[in-house]
């Protein structure tokens, strides 16, 4: 007898177990902010208020349907209106609606408190990438990095396995310390993109031309995901949002790096390349910033996608070439990577381009001739 | 008034309708134009049911498999267009057309040669929008929402189509609309005083004031793109000093009422159809006409609930979250009175009861989930997810869809002279009723999961729920081409219907033999107490 219940209790505890489990794909995170917690608490209010509701009222609905039937001889009332029960269903609703909107408006209050920020990060989307740059005055050189997908295009056409975390990797996560208050200001360089990281309990749209607010203090370390959720066009899907949140000190640490990172990489703008070292280079950015549109093989995607493959401007004067990828096309999807780029990576992908894909310029691009390009214009 | 009308129609009245093809092109019968209008609606709703089970094939399983993101975001956005604009709104407008004259004892539509020059502009519209898909750079893919700046910067080539396109349908729209408007207020018989009119007939007279009050929105935004795409404006150019958030507040303006044009005239239809098979008058008009009305008005002041994270102030926010909030008193209001209308009553379950009792439990579901989505501090967690997904297309889905579905079932004796075959209208409900709940609720659970919506791919943790959704996308799609079937059925080999083709009918319309005479109502009606609902 003792055994058999025994039994029963650890069934009952694994099905509970699945059931929590299962939790994670079946509902709102929980997440690792207050404010989450908050937003979690409050989703979960409303909800059983709303499954409260709809077994009231499906249960008379049911109840009508199953006993008030012409074939169990129901012969039909006549009344048709009760000035009692219909105010009674204006009022009891529009309580139920206050009791509900009154913790609805705590929250949002408490969301709306962006002051007393420890740090600042700005948020920027751009077709289809984000880029991260650290703001704060405390820290006295700032710097930004963009944040590309990073799942293999051959796990996405089903070419090799998809891993653990497909379509949400990221080549460079954004980093944040625990326990500050981070504030985010998000804006778009191109079309409407949304920044959401649902651990966090926090989204906004990123809008060009607007600055919008966000914060959030971490409480545990880890990495928490996001995606885009505005919908930017062709790559909407494949811009994923991945945060760590660091213990503080390992935070500090890291960006110390960063920053002294910053310097060498400034340096490196007066440096003059070989053609090899351009070529690597060149073809790492190309794989990161040009093949989602004009392909892995140059070939692209005519006509809306040129192909860089023995086209004209791959195989003509350098400057024009190295002006079209500064500016960009107006009116079309190429971008104006001058503002994305910097002049290392901006001469090593011009580079590549014209002598990869069986093209052969035959010259070379040195980050001095993108910037004597820049300041000429 | 009524005079003048018999008079016009004196000479002609006892012809039956023009022979050869030619008599739909030059129709001016309110009879044939409903019957093209809602031929158009299932033409446009099949084929914006093959764009979504296009979606649904591609993201049954994680990674890339048959098509491109950028066909896909063509897919997404033709799909959501032809629903509302080449489907929905169609057919209720020739639901309109057929029932509206009927149900108040008039002749025809006020402006009959309107009313056809307001459906054949249609298939020209609906054309061009869809031969965009074949040009160069593709068809619109910026969502049917169409936000600015990727509707004008950054939109293909096509879009100046697409502009153009919604420029006549919302011509359509608002000639239809004074046309039901004027039918309404001029041409009812003695006796059908306001408060006497079905509610159908309701419904209809404050969505046709919506769409009056709103189509010129729509086209004014329209025309601001047109302007920003090709005269260099900046309306909604940040870098001119236009502001992208504008074009949303102006969408949107247009886009809440929208939604209530697409869902009030199926209140209409339900409050027909459950007080006759139910066998009792419907419970509270007056609240049933009042709750309408409400909820027309609250619609304009709800609209900036879809952007609740763009970016508003504190103060806005709270407005938007609390007038939202208050819909679902009068919408409440409705659901109760339907169901103390089934309360006691002697129902019967023939196929447009049970399309109207699954409208009342799974619209009901998507006025839940709408009011969490009210609640702005979690929306920020459901906003673009496949929650929201899951949200609209349980009220449009068995619920303006249904509805409709459901007053085909109901007036198609009265259209055709024929009743349907009632085994076959059954197992088109089950079939549509599993294949719309299994398509949708597991979209509940990969929108809270996470899961982005207009995604053409996604991550593992959402394969199982995506899946499920795909096969009950398929089982709903062949369960409308069943329906096809069952209709074609009727038609040509149903058995006889009477004039008043259900127990419980009432209202004018069922007065008329079956199928109702070419021209009726020459000569107005008298309008007994017991036909009316009021």
């Amino acid at each position: 007898m003792k055994k058999q219940i025994l039994q029963t209790l650890a069934g009952a505890l694994a099905f509970l177990a699945s059931g929590v489990a299962l939790a994670d794909e079946l509902n709102m995170r929980v997440g690792v902010t207050d404010i989450s917690r908050q937003v979690y608490d409050l989703h979960m209010t409303i909800f059983y208020i709303c499954v409260a509701i709809g077994v009231v009222v499906f249960g008379v609905l049911f109840w009508s349907v199953f006993r008030h039937r012409k074939s169990l001889g129901a012969v039909p009332a006549t009344f048709h209106e009760s000035t009692k029960m219909e105010l009674a269903w204006t009022i009891v609703p529009t309580l139920i609606l206050i009791v509900m909107a009154v913790p609805a408006t705590k929250v949002l209050v408490a969301m709306y408190d962006t002051g007393g920020e420890d740090m600042n990060i700005e948020v920027r989307g751009y077709q289809w990438k984000w880029q991260y740059k650290y703001l704060d005055e405390d820290y006295n050189n700032s710097f930004s990095f963009f944040s590309n997908l990073a799942t293999p295009k051959a796990q996405i056409v089903n070419r090799s396995a998809k891993t653990e975390n497909y379509l949400l990797e990221v080549d460079e996560h954004l980093r944040i310390p625990i326990n500050r208050k981070v504030r985010f200001l998000v804006t778009s360089e191109d079309v409407i993109h949304a920044w959401w990281v649902p651990d966090f309990g926090i989204k906004r749209d990123a809008v060009p031309g607007m600055l919008n607010e966000l914060w959030a203090i971490v409480e545990t370390p880890g990495i928490y995901r996001g995606q885009c959720t505005e919908l930017c066009g062709k790559d909407h899907g494949f811009m994923p949002i991945v945060v760590e949140a660091m213990p503080e000190a390992e935070f500090d640490a890291w960006y110390a790096t960063k920053v002294s990172s910053e310097v060498v990489r400034q340096e490196s703008m007066t440096k003059t390349f070989t053609h090899d070292e351009l070529m690597v280079q060149g073809e790492g950015i190309y794989g990161t910033y040009c093949s989602s549109c004009h392909m892995a093989n140059g070939e692209g995607v005519p006509p809306v996608f040129p192909a860089i493959a023995g086209s004209a401007v791959a195989m003509g004067p350098r400057d024009d070439h190295l002006s079209l990828v500064i500016n960009g096309v107006s009116g079309s999807a190429m971008q104006a990577f001058g503002k994305q780029l910097d002049p290392v990576q901006l001469a090593s992908v011009v580079h590549y381009q014209r002598h990869a894909f069986g093209n052969d310029a035959g010259d070379i691009s040195q980050p001095q001739d993108v910037i004597n390009l820049s300041n000429g214009q | 008034m009524s005079e003048v009308i018999h008079a016009d129609h004196h000479d002609d009245h006892a012809h039956g309708p023009a022979k050869g093809l030619l008599r739909w092109l030059y129709t001016t019968n309110h009879k044939d134009i409903g019957t093209l209008y809602l031929w158009f609606s299932f033409t446009m709703f099949l084929i914006g049911g093959v764009m979504a089970l296009v979606i649904r094939t591609e993201l049954f399983q994680p990674g890339l498999q048959f098509i491109e993101p950028e066909f896909f975001n063509q897919m997404t956005t033709n799909h959501g267009l032809i629903m509302v604009f080449g489907a929905i709104m169609p057919a209720f407008v020739g639901l309109a057309n057929w029932l509206i004259p009927m149900q108040v004892g008039a002749p025809d539509m006020a402006l009959p040669r309107m009313n056809n020059l307001s459906f054949w502009i249609l298939p020209f519209a609906f054309s061009m929008m869809i031969s965009t898909l074949f040009m160069e750079g593709g068809g619109p893919n910026f969502g049917w929402t169409f936000y600015a700046p990727l509707s004008t910067t950054y939109a293909p080539d096509s879009v100046t189509y697409f502009i153009f396109a919604v420029h006549l349908m919302g011509a359509s729209s608002i000639m239809g609309s004074i046309n039901i408007i004027a039918t309404i207020l001029n041409m009812r018989a003695p006796g059908m005083t306001l408060m006497k009119m079905p509610m159908f007939v309701w419904t209809w007279l404050i969505t046709a004031y919506l769409l009056i009050a709103v189509m010129p929105v729509l086209a004014g935004a329209v025309t601001m793109m047109l302007f920003d795409i090709h005269f260099n404006t900046s309306f909604f150019n940040a870098a001119g000093g236009g502001d992208p958030v504008m074009f949303q507040h102006i969408f949107w303006f247009f886009g809440h009422p929208e939604v209530y044009i697409m869902i009030l005239p199926a209140f209409g239809i339900v409050s027909h159809i459950i007080p006759t098979f139910a066998r009792k008058q419907l419970f509270g008009y007056t609240s049933m006409v009042y709750a309408v009305a409400s909820i027309a008005f609250l619609s304009f002041i709800v609209w900036a609930h879809h952007m609740f994270t763009v970016g508003m102030p504190l103060a806005g926010q709270l407005f938007f979250m609390y007038s939202t909030m208050l819909i679902a008193v009068p919408t409440g209001v409705k659901v109760f009175n339907w169901i103390s209308t089934m309360w006691r009553g002697s129902m019967t379950f023939e196929t447009p009861m049970l399309f109207a009792i699954a409208f009342v439990v799974l619209f009901t579901i998507g006025g839940l989930s709408g009011l969490m989505l009210a609640i702005t501090p979690a929306d920020y967690q459901y906003h673009d997810t496949y929650f929201v997904v899951a949200h609209f297309h349980y009220v449009l889905v068995p619920g303006a869809l249904f509805s409709i579905i459901a007053a085909v079932y109901f007036w198609i004796p009265k259209w055709t002279g024929k009743m349907y075959d009632e085994s076959l209208g059954k197992l088109h409900f089950w079939l549509s009723f599993i294949g719309v709940n299994v398509t949708f609720f597991p979209q509940h659970f990969s929108g809270l999961a996470g899961m982005p919506r207009r995604i053409p791919d996604y991550a593992l943790q959402f394969a199982d729920f995506n899946m499920i959704s795909s096969i009950g996308a398929f089982i709903f799609g062949f369960s409308q081409v069943f329906f096809l079937y069952v209709l074609i059925k009727t038609i040509r080999s149903g058995a006889p219907a009477a004039g008043r083709s259900w127990e419980g009918a009432k209202g004018l319309e069922w007065t008329l033999p079956s199928p109702a005479p070419y021209h009726s109502f020459t000569y107005p009606p008298e309008v007994k107490n017991e036909e009316v609902h009021g």
